[in-house]
């Protein structure tokens, strides 16, 4: 289905070829991806035509793995090792995880993201994520025929720095080079095309599987900027389901149930669910291990008044998003309904109700997300064509240091325009003090055992002095991905700290090294083949971006010398190129950078002084 | 790579070209944002060198540090009065006059009282009478800083802002409560 225009077809993408980038809805209960084909988003199906991916991964004694439809029809055969909705793991720890001991997984206690003990060994979230992407990874190459350039991932909006991490690290673990992770209301309202007819505020309500979101963005004249964004990453149909499911307990006198019989009264609960969309009741059935027969009957009104207080509890959030943003219901123009969830008629009338105006529905609520970030990958993968519109997303909550007396100290307010950075000086309080230990939070309350431990960061190498006399800059830098970066400096000395960061509930660099070589049979010879490929890759990405540049603005702001040195740069990557040597390639990549590090500066300080006097001139012309 | 720190020496009003005022058309710094951003956002150099997404990440970060300041007023009116060497002295300077602080606990308490009796409607009306407060006191900004460039006012002026921008924090708080 044609969904949103955005160059002519048959315009060529010349001189370069089109890049292959696709855009991935890693949702709770169904993953997409999508990708940009003559000019229109269009979502990729399986070869059965179906482009809807249930996120179920199954790990089989035999170390096979299945994942979507094959795994989700069985999977109360064998709950305990067919995991689902493993998105709600992601960057959490086993306390975090409410109803953990109902559920059938043999959760691997102990600090950090949680584990799962399967058949085919320990998983972490991330590996089991990372099965579900590589099927669509697959899915692509193969419609497309060829490797993929990049992929935009997306994240609920209110995912924390761990849990996009952990979404970064699977997609890494899957092959995929990510251009950027992108938040899913954003995504939608990309898809939404709301940049061309529809200038003013919008609300994007966006309830999937497990997490909701609601995010205000304003659109002007090809800019979305996203004014506040609130949530709950623990919410979502999934609990819609375990309502019906309680419901069908007491309704049958049911308690203690086996792993299986609980999978299998979930899934009728979900069927239920659905069937509650368009029909005023539906009636439930299954045979249980015992042989014992269920029969009910649920009507819309039951299921309704059961789950009334699931839906209330997605008001907060978007009266909090309003207050952030300094607005009222009445200032929003328009509200976009995302995520399969939002089907449900209760959710309707509650946000219709709320915004005091009917929600827009004309895009798939289930497809709309990847559609939109597909959207965006075909731009970051410098595809020409791409619309000329900007996007501004914020962090969606404060980050902060643990202070004296467990108390935190907010750094990076929540709402913040990214990327951003924000700088605070420390000293030290010991004479010869060489190291320090700070330990980020993310969260908006006082005290730190009610925020979410980030990371750990050590600082080593900090010149020894007399205490307090140091003066150590850390500088905290959130990226367009909503990811934290750390870096220190004493300034007195001008030394750059080296950092180690221990992520609370991550992964390490060695643990992803470790997963990736698992993860193939010829472990040594795939990697330096993935590192050869990416390398390349990279190398005449690189190469073509400096030759475009030095044909632009080379005799413009480089002496002779400059310029010489550059293309002497290029010869020896060109050279490099030939070879296999991946460590090689690398290196020459990196002199080629350093080489054009001042190149860059002086063409961006060119771009930005023009930046206004454009702008200028049009105002005039008003 | 050698430390990328591009010369910014301009300040935000120069990096926006504005005239280095407390008063300001929010239309116009918001499209100057735009414009900027549309140059400089790390999602225009995604596909080019690293050297090129490194300077871009430099920029985007500048400019958004720079909307942010002048577009709120508290912000935009420290850092005048930072350029024109005045430190507001918020942390030492606690010496309000004594009425201003007498007023403070007023509010405080009609907030906390309308808290408990989960009166949103009374949050309604502090929070436009805080904000008249607001407005007023910026405009006595916009003449000390603008017209008689009395500086030492003015940054008087800004303290008693940050007090009532504390308030506006705690009538936020106050919602949160009632809604929870």
């Amino acid at each position: 289905m044609a969904l949103l225009q955005i160059s002519e077809p048959g315009l060529s993408t010349a001189p370069h070829e089109h890049r292959l980038a696709v855009g991935i809805d890693l949702g709770t209960t169904n993953s997409l991806v999508a990708t940009v084909r003559n000019g229109i988003s269009v979502v990729l199906n399986d070869e059965n035509g179906r482009a809807l991916l249930p996120s179920v991964v199954r790990y089989l004694a035999d170390g096979s793995t299945w994942v979507g439809e094959a795994a989700q029809a069985v999977q109360s055969e064998d709950p305990a090792n067919t995991i689902i909705s493993v998105k709600r793991f992601m960057g959490r720890g086993l306390p975090d995880i409410g109803g953990s001991s109902e559920m059938p997984y043999r959760f691997v206690d102990a600090p950090g993201m949680v584990q799962l003990r399967t058949v085919a060994g320990i998983k972490s979230p991330v590996e089991v994520s990372a099965e579900i992407l590589k099927v669509l990874r697959v899915r692509a190459e193969d419609a497309l025929g060829g490797s993929l350039v990049g992929a935009v991932i997306t994240v609920p909006a209110y995912f924390d720095d761990a849990q996009r991490q952990a979404t970064k690290d699977a997609a890494r673990l899957a092959g995929l080079n990510v251009l950027r992770l992108l938040n899913e209301p954003t995504a939608a309202a990309i898809a939404y095309g709301l940049d061309n007819a529809a200038e003013g505020v919008y609300a994007v309500y966006d309830l999937g599987g497990g997490t909701f979101d609601i995010s205000i963005l304003k659109l002007s004249r090809g800019v979305f900027e996203v004014l506040a964004a609130n949530g709950n990453s623990a919410l979502g149909g999934d609990d819609f389901d375990h309502r019906i499911y309680c419901w069908l307990l007491e309704k049958n006198g049911l308690s203690a149930l086996g792993a299986s019989d609980t999978r299998l009264l979930l899934m009728r609960a979900r069927a239920a669910k659905e069937e509650l969309t368009e029909h005023a009741e539906t009636r439930v059935t299954a045979i249980l291990r015992s042989g014992e027969a269920i029969d009910t009957v649920l009507t819309r009104q039951d299921f309704h008044d059961m789950s009334q207080n699931l839906v209330a509890h997605t008001l907060q959030p978007m009266r909090r998003a309003l207050r952030d943003a300094g607005l009222a219901v009445t200032d929003i123009k328009g509200v976009v309904m995302v995520g399969g969830a939002t089907r449900m008629p209760q959710v309707q009338r509650a946000v219709a109700e709320f915004f005091g105006q009917a929600p827009l529905t004309n895009l798939d609520p289930d497809k709309v997300v990847a559609l939109g970030a597909a959207i965006q990958a075909n731009v970051l993968a410098g595809n020409r064509g791409g619309a000329d519109w900007l996007l501004l997303d914020v962090i969606p909550l404060s980050l902060g240091i643990e202070t004296m007396g467990g108390l935190t100290e907010k750094i990076i307010p929540r709402n913040s325009t990214i990327p951003t950075a924000r700088a605070q000086d420390f000293t030290t309080f010991k004479d010869g003090q060489t190291a320090m230990s700070i330990h980020v939070v993310q969260g908006e309350r006082e005290l730190v055992a009610d925020c979410r431990s980030l990371a750990r960061f050590e600082l080593r190498g900090i010149p020894p002095m007399v205490a307090g006399s140091a003066r150590i800059r850390i500088t905290f830098q959130v990226d367009a991905d909503g990811l934290l970066n750390v870096t220190a400096r004493e300034l007195g000395s001008g030394v750059e700290a080296a950092i180690t960061v221990k992520p609370s509930y991550g992964l390490s660099d060695t643990e992803i090294t470790r997963m990736l070589q698992d993860s193939s049979q010829h472990a040594q010879d795939d990697m330096q083949l993935r590192a050869l490929r990416e390398h390349q890759v990279e190398a005449k990405q690189l190469l073509e971006a400096v030759q475009n540049a030095l044909e632009q603005d080379g005799a413009d702001l480089l002496d002779q010398a400059a310029q010489a040195r550059i293309r002497g740069s290029m010869d020896e990557l060109r050279t490099v190129l030939q070879t296999d040597d991946h460590l090689a390639i690398k290196r020459a990549i990196t002199q080629l950078n350093d080489v054009t590090v001042a190149f860059a500066q002086a063409r961006m300080d060119k771009s930005v002084s023009r930046a206004l006097g454009g702008r200028k001139l049009t105002d005039m012309e008003v | 790579m050698p430390a990328i720190a591009p010369d910014f020496q301009q300040d935000f009003f120069q990096l926006f070209d504005l005239p280095q005022n407390f008063r300001l058309d929010n239309a116009l710094l918001e499209r100057y944002y735009h414009a900027l951003q549309e140059h400089v956002h790390p999602d225009k150099f995604s596909h080019l060198s690293e050297a090129e997404r490194r300077v871009s990440m430099q920029w985007a970060m500048r400019v958004n540090e720079a909307y942010q300041t002048l577009s709120n007023p508290v912000r935009r009116a420290r850092y005048l009065l930072s350029l024109h060497g005045v430190d507001i002295q918020e942390e030492s300077n606690t010496a309000m006059p004594a009425d201003f602080l007498m007023e403070q606990m007023e509010w405080r308490e009609a907030i906390e009282e309308a808290r408990q009796a989960r009166d949103t409607a009374e949050l309604d009306t502090l929070e436009s009478r805080l904000q008249q407060e607001i407005r007023s006191l910026e405009s006595q900004l916009a003449t000390s800083i603008d017209d008689s460039r009395d500086y030492a006012a003015a940054a008087g002026d800004v303290r008693k802002l940050k007090f009532l921008e504390k308030l506006a924090e705690e009538i936020a708080s106050a919602f949160d409560a009632i809604d929870t």
